[in-house]
C-alpha cells in the first residue's frame, strides 16, 4: 500500500511523518528536480509506504514543489492521502483539502495541533466536520505523538477499502454551473487521460496548461469552455481565479461556522505577537538578528565545534599514532606505511573534521527553523536580497559559508523554492569560508603588515560584491523571469521538539558522511599518490620531484597573466582542493620553510601585487571536495557540480588576471 | 486605494486583487481574495516587505505586490 501525505508549510507535516515512520526513512529525489522526496515504511502496518509529500498551498502549475505533488497524485495513483492540517489555522489549510478531494483519491483529514485548539476554549465538531467534507476527520498531536494510532488504522482501512470522498462538490450558483458544465463537457476526454474529471474541470477553469495539454480536447471544446467561464465571469463579477479562490474560501467559511467555535485569540498567537514586537521590531530587529548569528558562529567554530573538533584530531592522531607504531614495527614497507597513514588516515580525518561543524550548525540552523524564526529573518533582511531576484529565506545559508560553504549547501534544502535553491547554491561560494582565513593571515601579514585588517575586509568583501554581480547576472540570464513570489506565513513561535532536532542532525550527518566521503576520499589519496612519486613511480626524496610539482609546473603558465606563474604557487592550489588550509602548509612544504620563515620566503616568492592577485584567486577559485560534494548532493548533478567548481576557477583566473594587469598599469 | 498605502495597525477589506500568474494565484491561494478584512500588522525594519493579519494568520508581502490589491479602509475603530 502506498499513501501519500500532503499539507501546508508549517502544519506539522515533518513531525507526523517522522513519528509515523520513526527512523525507517529514506530521502532521494523527484525525477529531474532538487525537490526532496523522502518516504518511509509505516511503523506497524506491513508492506505500508508513505511518501512525504512537499508542503504547499496549492496545487498549482508554478513551482517544482506543486507540480511535484500534482504529478505524483496523478501518475503514482497512491492508494490514500493524508492530509494533514493545522487546526488553529483551518480556513487556509482547507483550502488545499478541497483540491485534494477533487482528485477523487481515498483521503483522511489530519486534524493536527487539536490540543492547542482545546486549551484555548475553542472546539471543532470532528464528527460534523467529516460529514461536511465528505472523509474521515481524525484529531492528532504530531508533537505529543497522539491519535497518531488511530490515524494509522483510519487511513489503512480508508484506502484498503477505497473509500472515495462522498463530496466533490462545494460550489453554489454561478461558479457550479460552470464547473459542472465543464465537467460534463470533458468526462470522455479526463476518463482517457486517466484524471479525475472534477479536478480536470476545475484546473481548465483556473487555465491549467498542463491539463489542457493532457486531455486534447478540440477547438469546439475548447470555445464551449471559455463561454461557460465567460458566463461565471459576468455573473459574479469576479474572473476566473479569483471566482474559484472565492468558492473554494466560502464554502470553507460556511463549514467553519457550523463546526469551530473559535476561542479567543489563542495563547500562542497572542504570544508570537509579543515575541515579533522585539524579533521584527522596527529598531531591534536587525541587532538582535545579528547577535544571534554572532553567538551562533561563536558557538559553533570557537566553543562547541572547536571542542568536538578537538576531541575528534586527540582520538584520530592517537589511532593514528598507534598504527604508525605498529607498522613501524611490524617492518611494513615504507610506501605502504605511507599510503595508509598519509593517504587513508589523512582523508578519513580530512571527513571527519567537517562533521562537528555540521552537526553544531544544523542544531542551531534546526532550532532557528522549527521555532519559526527563519521566517522572520526572511522577513527583516528580504530587501538586501530582492535585486539579485532572492528572497530573504536565501539569508541565512548563505551567511553560514562565511564559516563553512558545506553546511551552508546543505541548509539551502529549507527552501521553498527549487529555484532559490538552486541560485543561492550558486552565490554561496562567493561568501569566504574560515578555511581560507589562514591564507589571508599569511599573505596579509607578509606583503600588507600595516593594513592587515583593510585587506581581510576587501577580502571578504570583494566575494560578497562579485557574489551579487554574479547573482544580478544569473537573475538576468539562467534564472530569467521566474522570480517565486515572496509571499509567505509568518508562523506562530513554537517550541522546537528535541526529536526533529535530534534527527535533522543525524540525516545531515549521514548525509554528509555518504555523499562527501568517497569525494574528499578520493581527492586525499590522489593528492597523496602525486605527492608521493615522482614520473618514474619512485618515491620521492625531494618534494619538487613529484607528480603534483610536475602538474604544477604544468599549469603555472595558465597564471602567467595573473602575475603568479611559481610553480609552488600552483602546486599549493591545487592541494587546496582538498581543504582550502592545505595551501599554507603545501608553499610551507615546497619552500622548504617553517611557519616563521614563511612570510619572508613568500616575499621572494610574490610581489604586493602579485599577492594581491593570488589571495583574490584562492577567495574565488573552486569551492573544497567537500563544498563541491555537497553541491553535487543539493543539486542532484554530478554535471552541475562540475560546472560549478569550473565556473568559480574561470571567475577567480578573470578577477586576478585584472588585478595583475590593472595594477602593474599603475606600479 | 491600494494595500501598500494602508497605514500600520489600520484595517480594510479588499475589493481587488490584481497582479498576474503566479504571484496573483499565491496571493489568492493564500487567502487575499475580495472581501476579506485584512489589517496591516507592521512594515520591516527596512521599510519593505510588510505583515499583514488575515483569516487569523500572519502573512508577509512586498509592497510592490500589495500595490496590486484593491481596499476599501474601515473607518470604524475597533
Amino acid at each position: 500500500m502506498k499513501l501519500a501525505l500532503a499539507g501546508n508549510q508549517n502544519c506539522g507535516k515533518t513531525t507526523l511523518f517522522n513519528q509515523l515512520t520513526g527512523s525507517n526513512q529514506h530521502v532521494g529525489n523527484f525525477p529531474g528536480v532538487t525537490v526532496d522526496r523522502k518516504s518511509g515504511e509505516v511503523r506497524g502496518v506491513k508492506n505500508c509506504e508513505v511518501v512525504d509529500l512537499p508542503g504547499i498551498y496549492s496545487i498549482r502549475p508554478y513551482t517544482s514543489e506543486e507540480i511535484v505533488t500534482r504529478d505524483f497524485l496523478l501518475n503514482e495513483k497512491p492508494d490514500g492521502i493524508i492530509n494533514i492540517v493545522d487546526a488553529t489555522n483551518i480556513e487556509r489549510n482547507l483550502y488545499l483539502t478541497l483540491q485534494l478531494l477533487e482528485m477523487n483519491i481515498p483521503t483522511v483529514l489530519a486534524l493536527n495541533m487539536m490540543d492547542e485548539v482545546r486549551n484555548n476554549g475553542g472546539t471543532i465538531d470532528v464528527q460534523k466536520l467529516s460529514a461536511a467534507i465528505g472523509i474521515p476527520v481524525v484529531a492528532i498531536s504530531a508533537v505529543k505523538n497522539e491519535g497518531i494510532d488511530e490515524l494509522v488504522e483510519v487511513i489503512t482501512e480508508t484506502a484498503e477499502k477505497k473509500l472515495r470522498p462522498t463530496r466533490k462538490d462545494f460550489c453554489s450558483g454561478a461558479v457550479h454551473r460552470c464547473i459542472h458544465a465543464v465537467t460534463h463537457l470533458i468526462e470522455d476526454h479526463a476518463a482517457a487521460a486517466d484524471i479525475s474529471p472534477r479536478f480536470a474541470a476545475v484546473k481548465l477553469v483556473e487555465q491549467d496548461p498542463f491539463i489542457l495539454e493532457k486531455l486534447k480536447l478540440n477547438e469546439n471544446e475548447k470555445d464551449m469552455i471559455e463561454h461557460s467561464v465567460t458566463e461565471m465571469e459576468n455573473e459574479t463579477d469576479l474572473d476566473r481565479n479569483a471566482a474559484i479562490a472565492d468558492m473554494r474560501y466560502s464554502f470553507i467559511e460556511s463549514v467553519c461556522e457550523k463546526t469551530v467555535v473559535k476561542c479567543r485569540e489563542s495563547k500562542e498567537h497572542v504570544r508570537s505577537v509579543k515575541i515579533d514586537r522585539i524579533l521584527t521590531g522596527k529598531y531591534s530587529a536587525i541587532p538582535i538578528f545579528i547577535g544571534i548569528m554572532l553567538l551562533i558562529f561563536h558557538l559553533t567554530f570557537n566553543v562547541i565545534g572547536a571542542f568536538l573538533s578537538d576531541l575528534l584530531s586527540v582520538g584520530i592522531d592517537a589511532v593514528t599514532a598507534a598504527v604508525d607504531g605498529m607498522l613501524t614495527s611490524y617492518g611494513l614497507n615504507p610506501v605502504v606505511h605511507s599510503l595508509i597513514i598519509d593517504g587513508i588516515f589523512a582523508g578519513v580525518g580530512s571527513v571527519l573534521s567537517f562533521l562537528p561543524t555540521i552537526v553544531t550548525l544544523f542544531f542551531f540552523l534546526s532550532i532557528l527553523e522549527d521555532s519559526g524564526y527563519m521566517a522572520r529573518v526572511a522577513f527583516v533582511m528580504d530587501k538586501l536580497l530582492r535585486k539579485i531576484g532572492l528572497s530573504g529565506r536565501s539569508f541565512v545559508p548563505m551567511l553560514i559559508g562565511f564559516g563553512c560553504s558545506v553546511p551552508a549547501i546543505m541548509a539551502t534544502r529549507t527552501l521553498a523554492s527549487e529555484r532559490d535553491r538552486r541560485m543561492t547554491v550558486f552565490l554561496t561560494p562567493f561568501m569566504s569560508c574560515s578555511a581560507k582565513l589562514p591564507i589571508y593571515a599569511v599573505f596579509t601579514a607578509a606583503f600588507f603588515p600595516k593594513y592587515k585588517a583593510l585587506a581581510m575586509i576587501t577580502l571578504y568583501i570583494g566575494g560578497m560584491a562579485i557574489g551579487v554581480l554574479c547573482g544580478l547576472i544569473l537573475n538576468k540570464t539562467r534564472f530569467k523571469g521566474k522570480p517565486v513570489p515572496f509571499v509567505m506565513e509568518l508562523p506562530n513561535y513554537r517550541m522546537p521538539s528535541a526529536k526533529s532536532v535530534a534527527m535533522l542532525m543525524w540525516d545531515k550527518a549521514k548525509d554528509f558522511l555518504q555523499r562527501a566521503f568517497t569525494v574528499i576520499f578520493v581527492a586525499t589519496i590522489i593528492i597523496w599518490f602525486l605527492q608521493t612519486f615522482d614520473a618514474h613511480f619512485n618515491v620521492v626524496e625531494d618534494s619538487s620531484d613529484s607528480l603534483l610539482a610536475m602538474v604544477g609546473t604544468l599549469i603555472a603558465p595558465l597564471f602567467a597573466p595573473c602575475g603568479f606563474a611559481d610553480w609552488r604557487a600552483s602546486t599549493a592550489l591545487i592541494t587546496g582542493f582538498t581543504a582550502k588550509e592545505a595551501v599554507v602548509s603545501t608553499l610551507a612544504v615546497l619552500t622548504n620553510s617553517g611557519t616563521e620563515e614563511l612570510g619572508t620566503v613568500l616575499s621572494g616568492m610574490f610581489s604586493p601585487l602579485t599577492a594581491a592577485s593570488f589571495l583574490a584567486f584562492t577567495l574565488l577559485y573552486t569551492p573544497c571536495a567537500a563544498a563541491v560534494a555537497a553541491v553535487k548532493r543539493e543539486l542532484n548533478s554530478g554535471v552541475s557540480a562540475a560546472l560549478v567548481s569550473f565556473m568559480q576557477c574561470l571567475i577567480a583566473w578573470t578577477v586576478s588576471m585584472l588585478i595583475y594587469q590593472v595594477g602593474s598599469i599603475f606600479i | 486605494m491600494t494595500l501598500d498605502k494602508l497605514e500600520t495597525g489600520n484595517s480594510a477589506v479588499i475589493t481587488a486583487v490584481g497582479g498576474e500568474g503566479a504571484l496573483r494565484c499565491r496571493l489568492l491561494d493564500m487567502g487575499l481574495i475580495p472581501r476579506t478584512k485584512v489589517m496591516v500588522r507592521k512594515v520591516a525594519p527596512l521599510g519593505d516587505p510588510i505583515e499583514l493579519f488575515l483569516r487569523g494568520y500572519e502573512l508577509t508581502i512586498r509592497l510592490e505586490d500589495a500595490q496590486k490589491i484593491e481596499i476599501e479602509a474601515i473607518t470604524e475603530k475597533e
